[in-house]
């Protein structure tokens, strides 16, 4: 049970929690960053629909959105980084690097697989005449997905990518599994130090609500705003 | 009726067909047609008669099944063509497609874009127009159709009618051979059919080479130099609009006029 004594001792350790948060904000923010290459080049693969790309595309969409984050956390870490001699440095002076970057590259290709999705679905929003509009005016094929559909696209996309990022802050914590240092690993530390559970449980839940909560309200705030500003019908 | 010698052919359309599902749907059924510069020809016909369809291929938003759209001496109906040094080039539709402007049903204006970007897109990104130029020109056009006022206004912010006639100049802001019309009045407010009507009815008489899809009767009788009567895919009849409106031979087209006038 919770107890005044047992906070008094969890927080003996509440710079494992600092050290957490800074960890699993830049997991996330990595993860976000090559989340979204990984899923305009599978998305844009599987618009265009150049043989094989679209089917490899297709294939590794559907491989990472059938299969559960422990397993392909796992595979990266034991199995791809199994054999690779990472350089351990320390990131921030705590981070172990050769931890970390499978880490960053799991959730990525992860996420990748549900963004190329989004962004698929956004282009695709966009009405068929819009297009034919735009190359009846002369425009390439090229010309045509910069001016005019991407721009339009974007209004659609950017807000449930946002949405991913709260929903990476908090899956990322799968990657205290590979001794990644994040909020769950501070939970972990504390947990073997002081024999307490429900105290450092409680502290991560209110870091993780901290984290996300404010996010996500931004995010709404800024996507009310966008859907005021000027569009079409 | 005019000499030979000013008849000059923009358009020469040969057995244009288009098949879907192997065959069995025929939108377009040998289509041939000889469309002259200074033409305005209406086309008119009861639905999936295939009108929209002969106009969309025009410029290759649909790709024909079968036959040939020679327009300024290439078949464009190719993917490729053989150039005055005897070889073969691969055909960039883009060169062609900017030099027929098209007006739709929906007006599909850029809704991110202001009323000027939207008329100076093209002819900055394709014809490499100075942005000056290409705004003073527009502005030129928008002042035209009454709509000088709305240079800076969004697609949302404006009508039916006037989307419409923003779509036109800015189709004429590439200073097209010919202009295509894919039912221009069908998705607007009765009130606004005839604003659009006008500005079409002025293009007529400046001498532009039109083709207009259309269910507006009294306007094609009245702008129309040429009508053509689609059915099933085919021309079944064309004349001019006294023929055509008052003295028509073909039963389908008899029933088709009963209907709609």
């Amino acid at each position: 049970m919770l107890s005044a004594a047992g906070f008094e001792k969890t927080f003996q350790y509440i710079d494992l929690f600092k050290q957490g948060v800074i960890c699993t904000v830049s997991l996330s923010v990595l993860t976000v960053v090559f989340g979204f290459i990984i899923a305009l080049l599978l998305a844009i693969a599987r618009i265009t629909k150049i043989h094989p790309l679209d089917y490899i595309a297709t294939g590794y969409v559907e491989v990472f959105r059938a299969t559960p984050m422990l397993v392909q956390l796992f595979i990266v870490y034991y199995v791809v980084f199994g054999n690779v001699s990472l350089p351990s440095f320390k990131l921030f002076g705590f981070i172990r690097f050769e931890r970390f970057l499978p880490g960053v590259v799991a959730l990525a290709m992860n996420s990748g697989a549900y963004l190329s999705e989004i962004i698929r679905a956004g282009i695709q929003s966009i009405d068929k005449g819009q297009i034919e509009a735009s190359r009846s005016l002369g425009l390439s094929g090229f010309q045509t997905m910069k001016s005019v559909v991407l721009p339009q696209a974007i209004r659609t996309i950017l807000p449930p990518i946002a949405n991913e990022f709260v929903t990476i802050i908090k899956e990322s914590s799968i990657c205290y599994t590979i001794g990644v240092q994040d909020i769950m690993y501070a939970v972990s530390a504390t947990k073997g130090a002081t024999y307490r559970i429900a105290e450092p449980l409680v502290i991560a839940t209110l870091v993780y609500f901290c984290l996300t909560f404010p996010t996500s309200k931004i995010i709404a705030y800024f996507e009310r705003r966008m859907s005021r500003a000027d569009r079409g019908e | 009726m005019p000499t030979e010698e000013n008849k000059k052919v923009i358009l020469k359309v040969k057995d244009l067909k288009k098949h879907y599902t192997g065959g069995e749907i025929k939108a377009l059924d040998g289509v041939t047609i000889d469309i002259c510069k200074g033409d305005v020809v209406v086309v008119i016909g009861p639905s999936g008669s295939g009108k929209s369809t002969f106009l969309r291929s025009l410029n290759l938003l649909e790709q024909p099944t079968e036959g040939s759209i020679i327009f300024d001496g290439v078949d464009i109906a190719k993917k490729k063509y053989r150039g005055e040094d005897g070889k073969f080039h691969r055909l960039n539709i883009d060169e062609y497609r900017k030099r027929m402007g098209m007006v739709f049903q929906h007006f599909n204006l850029f809704p991110h874009m202001t009323i000027m970007d939207n008329m100076t897109l093209a002819p900055i990104k394709v014809k490499g127009m100075k942005k000056e130029d290409a705004e003073q020109k527009a502005q030129g056009l928008l002042n035209r159709v009454g709509l000088g006022d709305r240079a800076g206004a969004y697609p949302s912010q404006l009508s039916g009618g006037q989307k419409q006639r923003v779509a036109i100049v800015r189709a004429l802001m590439m200073e097209p051979d010919v202009m295509l019309f894919d039912e221009p009045t069908s998705a607007l407010d009765p009130e606004m059919v005839g604003e659009v009507l006008e500005v079409m009815k002025e293009l007529a008489h400046t001498g532009m080479t039109m083709i207009i899809v259309t269910h507006e009767m009294g306007f094609a009788r009245e702008v129309g130099k040429r009508i053509i009567f689609m059915a099933d895919g085919k021309i079944v009849e064309q004349g001019g609009p006294e023929e055509i409106f008052g003295n028509p031979k073909n039963p389908r087209l008899q029933a088709f006029l009963k209907k709609v006038l």
